[in-house]
């Protein structure tokens, strides 16, 4: 019980705003995340859930204060804050010409010195990392040869290479098929239980159920946080999405069904 | 899958280097009255010479080679810039010129032209500068005035953008000034299409501190380039100081294109045309890349000058004619495969 008090949150966040364009795009959003949790980040498209990930990872000019691992992500130096926090980004230029196990060795730059070669450690950590994501088969092919969902778990298996504590993904399912996104759930799962803090961006929102927490945004705002099993956190995720989805629970399993926009209005009487 | 010629950048890069000292040996022979043979120009090079030995002794060693060690020099220059510049803007069609740095060059040859016929009082000391100096620094001010003008380089478009804006500024300076002394549009039509022709040791001497520095830098920073493919985002997640990293390399670009464009004059396509071709070759990363796009510039522009002294002799074609002729013929017959790829998917 006391290891558990002494360990500081993975992110606090206190009073976070982040405006685009001189538009504000998030603004007062408080959470604290504890480490060795995956916590999922939904709602509506613009939300700011892609924002709100870009902030946390520094890669925004962002107003409020954020602590990764109890330290001011302000004050840290850039290469320790790159080694303690792994960002994946959605739809980023991934290397054309590049082969895969190069794309995937430049997830270790965070822990290269500015002229120093390649170790022999960061071989094995990439080559883990590619085999992790069912990639180390085409680690010989460049980036431009390959699907869409080769090329996300190449990417993926970049963000693991740099074997942070804290781990963003954003919309890390995407171009995935139904088996890969099962292996991606299972391998978060298997971060998580090693002691590493997952966030990521879901789109769909049944997958996102699976994760231990949930944060949901809302025009810019954060609207809710919870287990992901509370069925609170099931009616504020309607709300969120304005009664068009229903939540049920089916075996301890939550399911998301959509709703036809007559039934949701008249939910919403009701 | 993507097949390369070679396997390895150092098998290209000694093959080039084979190619680049042939073709400083071919020529060191070639003359206004054709080749000379190799066996006179080594017993010419002996001591104790005979007079006509000595004088073509003296012909190569203070025009031939350094030509051609020059015209290598600059290529090297102009391929090295390339590369940087292509890795700056994420864009394999990107060129030396693009920050305005052609048009910047251009006007300084331009006003000092004017200084020296004594037509503008006001800019004389620009005369004593000499040409050389004169296109350095306005190739150096025209990128520094894109960089204000995009507010930094931060932003890769708007820094293209501000590239065009200038360009297109100091280009209208440069014909204006051209208008109101119409005499100087000859000499200012040589510099347009680049030449070989007048490079001495000392611009040898320049370019090859250039070079070196330039390469230098790319090397030190060779790591952190690759991870810049990755796009900005990803690159700052990797706690890469993305904005200090592309001033450096804006500035080193500059200093390679101004050190080229300053001896040589515009010269088109090599500094596209070289990453480009070695990248097809083989698959490099930033720091063999910038070597390797170095000696193919380098090479091809040590060809093209051999062949215009060649092809019209005693007679020269300016050199930009040639690369630019090789170069568009090039990039016309990528279309034409792209497209003919495209066609069969």
């Amino acid at each position: 019980m006391t290891a558990s008090i002494a360990l500081p949150p993975a992110l606090q966040v206190r009073g976070l705003q982040v405006s685009l364009g001189g538009r504000p795009v998030l603004q007062g959003v408080y959470f604290s995340v504890a480490a060795g949790r995956w916590v999922s980040i939904v709602g509506p498209n613009g939300a700011g859930k892609s924002t709100l990930l870009a902030a946390l990872a520094g890669l925004l000019p962002a107003q409020g204060q954020i602590s990764l691992l109890g330290q001011d992500v302000a004050t840290m130096n850039p290469a320790y804050r790159a080694r303690s926090l792994a960002w994946m980004g959605q739809n980023e230029p991934a290397g054309e010409d590049l082969r895969a196990w190069d794309v995937v060795l430049l997830g270790r730059l965070p822990h290269q010195g500015w002229l120093a070669g390649l170790q022999a450690h960061d071989l094995q950590v990439a080559e883990q990392a590619l085999r992790s994501t069912q990639a180390w088969d085409w680690r010989e092919r460049s980036m431009g040869t390959l699907s869409g969902g080769e090329r996300q778990r190449v990417l993926l298996a970049r963000a693991l290479a740099v074997q942070a504590p804290v781990i963003l993904f954003d919309e890390p399912l995407s171009h995935l098929d139904p088996p890969h996104q099962a292996d991606w759930m299972d391998l978060t799962r298997a971060l998580v239980a090693a002691g590493a803090t997952v966030l990521s961006v879901l789109h769909e929102v049944s997958m996102a159920l699976q994760a231990d927490e949930m944060l949901m945004v809302h025009n810019g705002r954060l609207v809710h946080q919870g287990a992901c099993a509370d069925t609170r956190t099931h009616r504020a995720l309607e709300q969120v999405f304005d009664q068009r989805i229903a939540v049920h629970t089916l075996d301890g399993q939550a399911l998301v069904l959509p709703r036809r926009a007559s039934s949701a209005s008249q939910q919403e009487r009701a | 899958m993507k097949h390369y010629l070679f396997h390895r950048p150092l098998h290209l890069g000694l093959l080039l280097g084979l190619l680049t000292l042939l073709l400083l040996v071919l020529g060191t022979l070639a003359g206004s009255s054709g080749m000379d043979a190799l066996p006179s120009v080594l017993r010419a090079l002996q001591a104790g010479a005979d007079d006509d030995g000595r004088m073509l002794a003296q012909i190569v060693w203070q025009i031939r080679l350094p030509r051609g060690v020059g015209a290598w020099l600059a290529g090297a220059l102009l391929g090295l810039a390339g590369a940087l510049a292509q890795s700056v803007f994420r864009n394999p069609l990107a060129d030396p010129y693009l920050l305005g740095s052609a048009s910047g060059a251009s006007l300084g040859v331009c006003l000092a032209l004017v200084a020296m016929d004594g037509a503008l009082i006001n800019v004389h000391w620009l005369g004593r500068v000499g040409l050389t100096g004169a296109a350095f620094a306005g190739a150096m001010v025209a990128v520094v005035m894109t960089a204000a003008l995009a507010r930094g380089v931060a932003q890769t478009l708007r820094l293209l953008l501000a590239g065009v804006v200038v360009a297109v500024v100091l280009g209208a300076g440069s014909s204006l000034v051209l208008q109101m002394h119409p005499q100087l549009l000859q000499s200012m039509q040589g510099f347009m299409l680049g030449s070989t022709a007048f490079v001495g040791w000392d611009g040898c001497a320049l370019m090859l501190a250039a070079l070196l520095v330039g390469l230098a830098v790319t090397w030190a920073l060779g790591r952190w380039l690759d991870g810049l493919v990755l796009g900005e985002h990803t690159a700052r997640s990797m706690g890469l100081p993305v904005d200090a990293m592309r001033w450096v390399l804006i500035l080193t670009l500059a200093l390679a294109t101004g050190a080229a464009v300053a001896h040589t004059g515009l010269i088109a396509f090599v500094g596209l045309a070289a990453p480009h071709i070695s990248r097809r070759m083989v698959r490099w990363g930033a720091r063999h890349g910038a070597v390797l796009a170095a000696m193919l510039g380098g090479l091809l522009l040590a060809a093209a000058d051999l062949l215009a002294r060649l092809v019209i002799a005693p007679a020269e074609l300016p050199v930009g004619v040639l690369t630019a002729l090789l170069g568009g013929g090039y990039l016309l017959w990528l279309m034409r495969r792209a497209h003919g790829a495209g066609a069969m998917q």
